[in-house]
């Protein structure tokens, strides 16, 4: 369990966290989401113990992280930004100074080993220096590195960033399987990322925590929820049409491709309506979608607002 | 394993890796060859000791200690390392320890790698060798004060160069502090207390009264005070960081 409470971190007069309460139990894994500078990284390096808080507390596990760091740390794993590492070390003379400073007993410490490096497949790079992998791979050894004391609390400063699709991929089905009984806290601007992974999402935006909510609740406030989409050539006797519908709020045609988007009233659902009318004018189309709502969208929405305030679910 | 050791076999083997190691070696064994010999006068004093040897330890340590402690801290920090250490469980001080102890194993392993000179000497002479085993004491531990002040130095910055210039300004003002040259310069200007006190905070005079043979308590003592006051200012300049 991460919880931290009121954490708060100044750099000077610019607060970087402000009066951040969150609290991650175990099996989630939280999303914590932000444009640049928002403060995310900020926040991971003082729930590891890393930078001391100005104010408020950060605790892993109930260990509070400037009372107890040896406690917090032993259950925390944890991936810094970048995926730091020594660089002119091999893969396996890394990671068993991982081990080492973990404090295995040389047996179970060789079997973790050798289990992180088949999870994380490094079995081919173990003997080179880490200075010459590509950057998909270094941030590999830096998740095999937070995984390897098998810790019940992890925390991923964007973990697939600079990965390949495929990479990607390996990664995030990784952190499915070691969601089931853990507490996993990542941190990501790609918004793909939190659908494929994350059961909440925390937003913040200059330290502040602006959202908090599931994927599918942010999706809900997006102005596209429920609306419908479809192109349909020679359509536009049907727009009119379409406008006319009691529950419709509006019409939106793609000056580039001519996709049609009709928007609901709040609470509406207009697909079977919709459709029907395009039936009923006898339109081919060619294919139709009910939106679920933009991610990216909501995100534009909550973090360049002007009023600061917590936001609740839709 | 205890996280001290983990760390100072991180590091020593991090010196091997790299050239580091190797130049460090190289140069230290010339350079104190030469400059006992050409330098030192160690035929002509036509004596059977080490002290032209000895005498040229400080000066070598000058320039080659910082060249092995700027790295220490500057470099995790540029390279990001230094928040992956610290987020691992081991306190500052292990991890300030364990990087100390590296250095100055790796010093006595040069310091061992002389030991052609020793046979010379037992081979031109009789020399008493008490006195050059405490030479070797001597000259380790204030191989260890000067790694001490390297440490916490390269703690200060992120650029190793600063922490190269900074840890040698404050070895030579050690090593000058108690010459009768300074002393003299400054002894219409304060008071001779002051004079006597500053005089004895000066490496030299306590490393020539080990190297001498006299192993006097109180200048094991100034060398042990002196590394674990530098090394406690180290870890007091990471704990700073933290919270800036």
């Amino acid at each position: 369990m991460i919880e931290t409470d009121q954490l708060t971190r100044c750099y000077g007069n610019l607060t970087a966290v402000d009066a951040l309460s969150i609290r991650v139990e175990p099996g989630q894994v939280l999303g914590l989401l932000g444009p640049n500078g928002a403060g995310k990284s900020t926040a991971m390096r003082m729930i590891a113990g890393f930078l001391v808080p100005t104010s408020g507390t950060a605790r892993v596990c109930g260990h509070d992280v400037s009372r107890e760091p040896l406690k917090a740390k032993r259950a925390l794993g944890y991936l810094p930004e970048g995926a730091p590492s020594y660089g002119e070390m091999t893969v396996r003379e890394f990671l068993q100074f991982i081990v080492r400073m973990r404090g295995f007993k040389p047996d179970a410490g060789y079997r973790r080993f050798d289990a992180v490096v088949q999870q994380l497949q490094l079995e081919e790079v173990l003997e080179l220096c880490i200075d010459t992998l590509s950057k998909g791979l270094r941030r590999r050894v830096g998740l095999a590195q937070a995984i390897l004391h098998d810790p019940p609390v992890l925390m991923l400063d964007e973990p697939t960033d600079g990965l390949d699709p495929n990479q990607k991929h390996a990664v995030r089905q990784l952190i499915d399987v070691m969601a089931r009984e853990r507490t996993i806290l990542i941190s990501t601007h790609l918004l793909e990322e939190v659908h494929a992974l994350c059961n909440r999402v925390v937003i913040i935006a200059r330290g502040k925590l602006l959202a908090d909510a599931t994927p599918a609740e942010l999706e809900a406030r997006s102005r596209y929820h429920g609306a419908v989409s479809f192109s349909a050539p020679g359509s536009g006797m049907s727009q009119e049409m379409l406008g006319r519908l009691p529950q419709v709020a509006a019409i939106e045609v793609d000056p580039l491709d001519g996709r049609i988007t009709v928007f609901p009233k709040p609470g509406e659902r207009i697909l079977g309506s919709v459709e029907t009318l395009l039936r009923e004018q006898g339109l081919e189309v060619s294919e139709i979608q009910l939106e679920r709502g933009r991610l990216d969208e909501v995100f534009r929405q909550i973090t360049t607002a002007d009023s600061g305030a917590a936001g609740s679910p839709a | 394993m205890n996280p001290v050791s983990a760390v100072m076999r991180r590091e020593l083997r991090s010196y091997f890796v790299t050239p580091v190691a190797y130049v460090f070696l190289v140069i230290f064994l010339v350079l104190a060859g030469i400059l006992t010999f050409y330098v030192g006068d160690f035929y002509e004093r036509g004596q059977a000791d080490l002290q032209p040897f000895f005498a040229m330890h400080p000066w070598l340590y000058l320039i080659l200690v910082p060249a092995i402690t700027m790295r220490m801290w500057a470099e995790e920090s540029k390279g990001g390392t230094l928040e992956l250490l610290l987020t691992l469980p081991l306190t500052l001080w292990q991890a300030m320890l364990g990087k100390f102890f590296a250095a100055w194993l790796f010093i006595g392993l040069a310091l061992v790698l002389t030991f052609p000179i020793w046979i010379t000497v037992n081979y031109l002479g009789s020399p008493d060798n008490g006195v050059i085993v405490a030479g070797y004491l001597g000259s380790w531990l204030m191989a260890g004060s000067f790694i001490a002040i390297g440490a916490c130095l390269s703690a200060l910055t992120r650029s190793q160069v600063v922490a190269f210039i900074l840890s040698a300004l404050v070895c030579v003002l050690l090593i000058l502090v108690g010459q009768p040259q300074v002393l003299d310069f400054f002894s219409g200007a304060l008071p001779r207390r002051l004079i006597n006190a500053v005089a004895h905070l000066s490496m030299l005079r306590h490393f020539e009264a080990i190297a001498r043979g006299v192993l006097d308590v109180r200048d094991l003592l100034y060398f042990l005070l002196s590394m674990i006051g530098w090394l406690l200012a180290g870890v007091l300049l990471l704990d700073l960081k933290r919270t800036r």
